[in-house]
């Protein structure tokens, strides 16, 4: 089992954040795992990705040619990789953020308000858990129990207060696959 | 940060390394900010204080390394790091530090050049690591890690490599293995079976006094010091030779790659085995003392070898000085930058057999 992965938003939208604690999380399940940001002159409002690569075998390069899953925050984010795409790839869109695309075949899109959904529960910032919630509920990578224990580690002291809407936010986000489903 | 024996920790190139350094007893860190290396500073600024030791950020890359000759020369493990500008300013002080046998460690994480370049990874600093970068007749050893355990890992041995000679180690990576994050364990311990620094400046009362120095104005001095710098290095280059060769026995192309390169090469060697290509791999670890025995004996008996880099072609010179004409050495390499993808490099391989299967053809 190997899964690449490209996270890419705008920088603020949480997907280096978001990265981060999943590479944690699969880590903590005895996996092998490289996370590649990208680095420098990305800034808040710029666009800002990661390359992910989780895998029960060795991880040799961690620089992902194709990609087996991209989670895209914002349009510029996806026109930017949509070159990475393979057959049968998955492509998470931000549907909020990112309407028409011209989809390409043999791909499995699924279209995710995440914006709207974490608006709705009263913090913005939190789209990027709705995206994760999305994407576990189609991919099983990790187990979110594990990963919210990596969640909570980093939203300590003042930050405490924001891990229940994050919380939400995932569920929201497994919610929205699992009804869409039936 | 608190550290167990065999806990995980999921950090990036730059951090494992500066974690490394603290827990092989390194308390003098000097540094001047450069990308794609900050985050090693950041971290010797947070874990310094915890462990009692200084932690400063200088006005300039040669305030940083001659600190680093200071503490050195005092007996304290001493580290600084930058990337590729920034260690070309610190290479005087570097020659000075050879030249005094002050032991210490130099991490350059390299980023793309020449000049001010950009900050994106690449190799193109070998020759200035592994030729010398300041003057006169010195060598520091040069270590190159490939993934972020084995950053963690090689700093330990540095700094145990450059106690033992009395001598730099740099390591060399590059802003790829700096920048990426990976599962990372602190297992290794510092040697304690080392001798002690009787050399070092730590105040002469009771004991005669000793000198530190790289000066030798009395003609004819300097030559015998430079003599016994050189039958140390030999000593190096027969005691400290590290290598790793992956399916090289029955391979009829031998890649040889070191750090990030021989990362994506390990995807090639991955790859051609799918296509029934038979593709082995000598990954240098130390680039100085280089390999080169390892590389005569397969030479022998494979039809090419190709040197893969992120530079025009540096440690391909010392490929081929070691090959000696045994074989054809080939070379694929991307500059400014550039990343080889393992699609590439497969493609330069098929290329090779190819050419071998069309000069056959002519001859036979």
């Amino acid at each position: 089992m190997t899964e690449k992965v490209i996270l890419a938003g705008l920088g603020g939208q949480g997907m280096m954040l978001l990265g981060r604690l999943i590479a944690q999380a699969v880590m903590l399940e005895g996996k092998n795992v490289t996370f590649f940001p990208s680095y420098g002159t990305e800034v808040r409002g710029g666009t800002a990705y990661y390359h992910l690569i989780v895998s029960q075998e060795e991880i040799f390069s961690p620089v992902i040619e194709e990609a087996d899953t991209l989670i895209m925050m914002n349009l510029p984010s996806y026109l930017k990789f949509k070159g990475f795409l393979k057959p049968n790839s998955s492509l998470f869109l931000n549907s909020s953020m990112i309407d028409k695309i011209d989809a390409p075949e043999n791909i499995d899109i699924f279209r995710i308000p995440a914006t709207e959904i974490a608006n709705d529960l009263g913090n913005v910032v939190a789209s990027n858990m709705v995206m994760l919630g999305a994407y576990n509920a189609v991919k099983k990578l990790i187990s979110i129990p594990t990963f919210l224990s990596c969640l909570q580690k980093v939203l300590q002291g003042k930050k405490a207060p924001f891990f229940k809407v994050n919380k939400l936010a995932v569920e929201r986000g497994i919610d929205f696959i699992n009804l869409s489903k039936g | 940060m608190s550290i167990n024996k065999n806990q995980k920790f999921l950090l990036t190139g730059n951090e494992a390394s500066a974690e490394a350094a603290i827990q092989a007893g390194c308390r003098f860190y000097y540094g001047y900010p450069i990308t794609p290396q900050n985050e090693i500073m950041t971290h010797m600024a947070l874990r310094m204080p915890e462990v009692g030791g200084t932690f400063i950020q200088v006005e300039s890359e040669l305030a940083a390394i001659y600190m680093v000759y200071g503490s050195a020369a005092a007996g304290g493990r001493t580290m600084t790091s930058s990337s590729s500008p920034g260690i070309s300013l610190k290479q005087e002080g570097i020659s000075y530090l050879a030249g005094s046998e002050l032991p210490c460690v130099i991490i350059n994480m390299q980023r793309g050049g020449p000049g001010l370049g950009d900050i994106s990874p690449a190799q193109s600093d070998y020759f200035q690591a592994v030729k010398g970068g300041g003057h006169g007749d010195y060598h520091t050893i040069v270590l190159a890690p490939s993934s972020v355990q084995e950053a963690a890992d090689l700093v330990f041995d540095a700094f145990d490599l450059a106690d033992c000679y009395r001598n730099p180690v740099m390591i060399l990576g590059d802003a790829q293995l700096g920048q990426m994050m990976e599962p990372v364990v602190f297992c290794k311990k510092q040697k304690t079976d080392l001798s002690a620094k009787t050399w070092a400046l730590t105040g002469a009362r009771g004991r005669k006094r000793n000198i530190i120095k790289s000066f030798y104005p009395v003609k004819g001095e300097l030559e015998v010091f430079n003599i016994k710098l050189q039958k140390k290095y030999h000593e190096i280059e027969a005691e400290e030779v590290r290598y790793e060769e992956i399916d090289t026995r029955n391979a009829d192309i031998v890649i040889v790659a070191y750090g990030t390169s021989a990362r994506i090469c390990r995807e090639v060697l991955k790859d051609a085995k799918k296509q029934s290509l038979k593709i082995g791999m000598i990954r240098p670890i130390t680039l100085w003392p280089f390999p080169s025995h390892c590389i005569a004996r397969v030479a022998e008996r494979v039809q090419s070898i190709l040197t893969v880099e992120m530079s025009a072609g540096q440690m391909v010179e010392d490929v081929r000085l070691a090959v000696n004409g045994k074989c054809p050495v080939h070379f694929y390499g991307r500059t400014g930058g550039g990343i080889p993808s393992p699609k590439e490099i497969l493609h330069k391989i098929n290329e090779l057999i190819q050419v071998k299967e069309k000069v056959t053809c002519v001859t036979s």
